[in-house]
């Protein structure tokens, strides 16, 4: 493709995504009474739960097997087993998640067979411990998150009866945007299994009995039945077939899965409600006619303002995905795509668009500040991770997506379904208005009136 | 009491005091638990955070991305000159790298930024797992800095091989090559000092050597606060050098004594008090009677300037109590003063990485019953923090959403903070947020069972 760009740099300048236990952490806070453990050296956990503690405003435990030069060397075993026994002790959660760190993988860790043994030698073989390779170095955040997803499906799902229940799996999306899903659903009277959950356990209430593991996450009792759902919908176009949680329900149980973008924007929520409506044979009641009538008028009010926005959108690629669509719906200028992550398979994605975009993957921040300088870009819509493009570009940045570290409410930005979506393109609307009016009256006069006096 | 129900992880108790009760030596500088979730980070983070702050250095972390993600542009540390320091360089390793090595790869990252940057200075960082597939990084700098003619040091910072005390040392020794002179040890310059362990967080350093200038020293260099290459290369020139973060610094001052013969004192600008004496005790050292005035007319300006503010901050605080939990000991004692000052009690200590005679001399200060622990827990903190009834809790932003979940003020005292709070303006920047948090009215709202729970 020739609007790709190559990727042949040596060196990563600014990074535009985290490594690959990050993303694999944040599945595991979207079950019922669960913990984590990194298998690595101390600093990748403490790292993971600095970065995700920002964005969340939420405490975030993850244990480490803290391995040391000794368990380097002879192999981290009884590292892993101790902190597995740990964990128990403190936190006695339902389920525990073991990643890998670079470190593990490199000095060859077969976790499967270490959690095999732990758990025969501690008689509780029905424990689920759900193990996830994730070697920073073979893929991103993104692809964590979704090997985290399949994998404790995979570990937990057993044959079972039909029912009527519809499987959501999502994205990495901001707790508030799973309670706006989980309305949706509630509104058409869908039973559903949603996977991960994190809506409360990552933007928990304020209460006065703070307890070691938050509250809410997807049931293990419903992850195990999600081979009998009626139907899986995935909110991931870009996911790669072998990291789909969809599919696997799909090739073992025959689940039928609908793969669908992320419902941000009219014609994806469009599609997200359709599919409901056509699963379930329900009808769509009035209240969503509103939201969407409601966001139709938002994007007829705003639609000249927005014109005016040449954007960058980057992040992960579903997000990067639905946020362009709804930018292109809108009439805002998409001109550079960008994720750190490698599988974003935008051509076919865009049609005939995708001739008008710069499509960077495995990119970085220097790259993507330079693209968007040589192609006059006006606007950013991503994570915090692009404050320079204010700091340094003067483009003006609307936060979506993970991390939002140099802002608060990370975790209640939203931005799905038809109120979401207004939300967001208010967003959007606004900080191009703000721009425009903080520059207007002196750009006019430098333009037209600069020169007038002059004889 | 539910408090008390909770599980402790028995060799956890080795580490965990509370003074007045049995006389035990406190287990601290040795390795954390496996699961226990550590609040500490790696050595890669401690050689990064002394180094980072050199404002005109490259800092290239030779490893898979994370670790250049997690430490990109996260601490305050301001500069008076190049914001090259605030870029996050990475050789990304992939999978093929970590089968063939990735001693090309970095090579080439080298030759790329010297090309786009011209730095007259690197830092090369090694990860875990540069450690484990046996890259020469030495041999990789030494080549790169002859063939481009600049200087090239390779950081020693696998994660696993110690803690984040492991990572200071690693990044002294850095330090200690690059300022290594030549043939002839340059003249002392009188009334000359080099300021070690303030990293010019917000401004700290160019506080303090405004203060040092108005009495007639100069600073010559700060370790590592705005801190340059050209600045770096004339520290020996230095006669006498101060020393403030024991935890990072210490090391360093040692070796440049025994090296150079410059001699050190150790100093505090936390705090009215500390910061006085600090200021007489290097005042002192001079032995000149013009000098020891001036500093004498500083010291009596500033604390009337500030010191009224802060008794009326005193006057509102006074029999709060506070629980301390921070990197190292120098932190946490001038903390324990600190609070002091503001009638504070200080109910809880601890630090992830303080030394055996700082957890003696935070012993000798603290009340009866106060709890003093080693390389805590988030359970440990939680539990003590309530046993306790600490108003306050002093940490990083991975203890700010467990303060603020159990309903519990905060304060950051960490590398991200943006208001100074180091010498007599800090003390009552200091004193305004421990008063903005404790009496903030939001507590008033959210403790107790309010308007919905009632009949």
């Amino acid at each position: 493709m020739k609007n790709k760009v190559v990727n042949l740099r040596n060196v990563s300048q600014n990074p535009c995504s985290m490594c690959m236990p990050l993303g694999g952490i944040i599945p595991f806070k979207g079950l019922e009474q669960s913990m984590v453990i990194l298998h690595g050296s101390q600093g990748c956990s403490t790292y993971m739960r600095r970065f995700m503690a920002e964005h969340f405003n939420e405490p975030i435990d993850v244990g480490s097997s803290a391995l040391n030069e000794k368990g380097t060397v002879y192999g981290g075993e009884e590292n892993l087993k101790k902190g597995l026994d740990n964990i128990l002790k403190v936190y006695n959660p339902k389920l525990i998640g073991i990643l890998t760190t670079c470190l593990a993988e490199t000095i060859g860790e077969d976790i499967d067979r270490i959690s095999l043994e732990y758990l025969q030698e501690r008689e509780m073989e029905d424990f689920p411990l759900v193990t996830v390779p994730t070697p920073a170095y073979s893929d991103s955040h993104t692809e964590g998150y979704f090997l985290a997803v399949k994998r404790i499906i995979t570990r937990l799902a057993q044959k079972s009866e039909k029912n009527e229940k519809v499987n959501i799996i999502i994205p990495n999306i901001s707790p508030a945007d799973i309670r706006e899903i989980k309305r949706i659903l509630e509104g058409m009277e869908i039973a559903y299994t949603l996977l991960p959950d994190f809506s409360e356990t990552m933007d928990a209430p304020f209460t006065n009995n703070f307890g070691k593991l938050p509250n809410g996450g997807t049931k293990l009792g419903d992850i195990r039945n999600m081979p009998g759902a009626k139907a899986t919908i995935e909110l991931g176009i870009t996911v790669e077939d072998h990291l789909s949680p969809g599919k696997y329900l799909e090739n073992s149980f025959g689940v039928p899965l609908y793969r669908l973008p992320l419902p941000i924007g009219l014609e994806n929520t469009d599609k997200f409600i359709l599919t409901l409506k056509t699963i379930s044979g329900k009808e769509v009641p009035e209240m969503f006619r509103k939201e969407r009538g409601r966001l139709q008028d938002c994007m007829i009010d705003s639609h000249k303002y927005n014109a005016q926005g040449i954007a960058v959108v980057f992040g992960e690629p579903e997000l990067v995905y639905a946020v362009t669509k709804t930018c292109l719906e809108n009439g805002i200028k998409p001109k550079v795509l960008a994720t750190g992550s490698k599988n974003f398979k935008s051509g076919q994605l865009f049609g005939e668009e995708s001739s008008n975009l710069k499509v960077l993957t495995e990119t970085d921040f220097v790259h993507i500040r330079q693209v968007c300088k040589e192609m006059d870009v006006n606007l950013a819509i991503g994570n915090s991770e692009g404050k320079y493009l204010t700091e340094k570009e003067g483009i003006p940045l609307v936060r979506i997506g993970f991390p939002i570290h140099d802002r608060v409410g990370g975790q209640r930005i939203l931005s799905v379904g038809y109120q979401g979506t207004i939300m967001f393109l208010d967003r959007i609307t606004n900080t191009l208005l703000e721009y425009k009016l903080s520059n207007y009256r002196s750009s006019m006069y430098q333009k037209y009136f600069q020169g007038i006096d002059v004889k | 009491m539910a408090v008390m129900e909770r599980k402790f992880i028995e060799e956890r108790m080795e580490s965990i005091n509370i003074k007045g009760k049995k006389k035990k030596h406190l287990k601290c500088e040795s390795e954390s638990l496996a699961g226990c979730v550590s609040q500490r980070a790696c050595v890669y983070c401690g050689a990064r955070v002394v180094l980072n702050p050199i404002t005109d250095a490259v800092h290239l972390v030779h490893g898979p991305i994370g670790c250049a993600s997690y430490t990109w542009d996260i601490r305050g540390s301001l500069s008076s000159g190049s914001e090259l320091y605030r870029n996050s360089f990475s050789t990304d390793l992939k999978e093929n790298d970590v089968i063939f090595g990735g001693e090309k790869k970095l090579s080439r990252a080298i030759d790329e930024l010297v090309l786009k940057y011209h730095p007259q200075l690197i830092f090369v960082y090694s990860t875990c797992i540069v450690g484990v597939i046996g890259d020469d990084i030495e041999a990789v700098c030494k080549a790169a800095a002859r063939k481009h003619n600049i200087e090239i040091y390779p950081v020693q910072s696998s994660g696993f091989i110690g803690n984040k005390a492991a990572g200071y040392k690693a990044a002294c020794e850095a330090v200690l090559k690059l300022i290594k002179p030549g043939v002839h040890l340059p003249e002392k310059k009188n009334k000359c000092i080099n300021y070690l362990g303030d990293f010019n967080l917000a401004g700290e350093a160019w506080i303090i050597t405004h203060y040092f200038k108005q009495i007639g020293i100069d600073v010559n260099v700060t370790f590592t606060g705005d801190a340059s290459f050209t600045k770096l290369k004339k520290a020996i020139e230095a006669s006498l050098n101060i020393v403030q973060c024991a935890g990072s610094m210490f090391y360093l001052a040692q070796e440049i004594e025994k090296k150079y013969n410059i001699p050190y004192l150790n100093v505090s600008f936390l705090g009215l008090e500390d910061t006085a004496q600090s200021l007489r005790k290097v005042a002192a050292y001079f032995n000149d009677p013009d000098l020891m005035e001036r500093t004498e007319n500083l010291i009596k300006n500033e604390i009337e300037k500030y010191g009224p503010q802060i008794a009326g901050y005193r006057e509102k605080l006074t029999g709060k109590k506070a629980a301390v939990y921070v990197g190292g000991g120098f932190k946490a004692i001038s903390l324990i003063k600190q609070f002091r000052e503001l009638g504070i009690d200080v109910v809880m200590v601890g630090t992830q990485t303080g030394r055996k005679e700082e957890y003696a001399e935070i012993e000798d200060l603290v009340d009866d019953g106060t709890v003093v622990l080693d390389d805590a827990n988030p359970a440990e903190l939680e539990e003590f923090m309530l046993l306790k009834g600490a108003h306050l809790l002093v940490g990083g932003v991975k203890e700010r959403p467990l303060a603020y979940k159990l309903g519990v003020a905060f304060i950051d005292h960490n590398h991200d903070r943006k208001h100074p709070l180091s010498g007599f303006v800090g003390a009552l920047n200091f004193a305004k947020e421990v008063y903005s948090t404790v009496c903030s009215p939001v507590w008033q709202y959210v403790h107790g069972e309010g308007l919905l729970h009632e009949k």
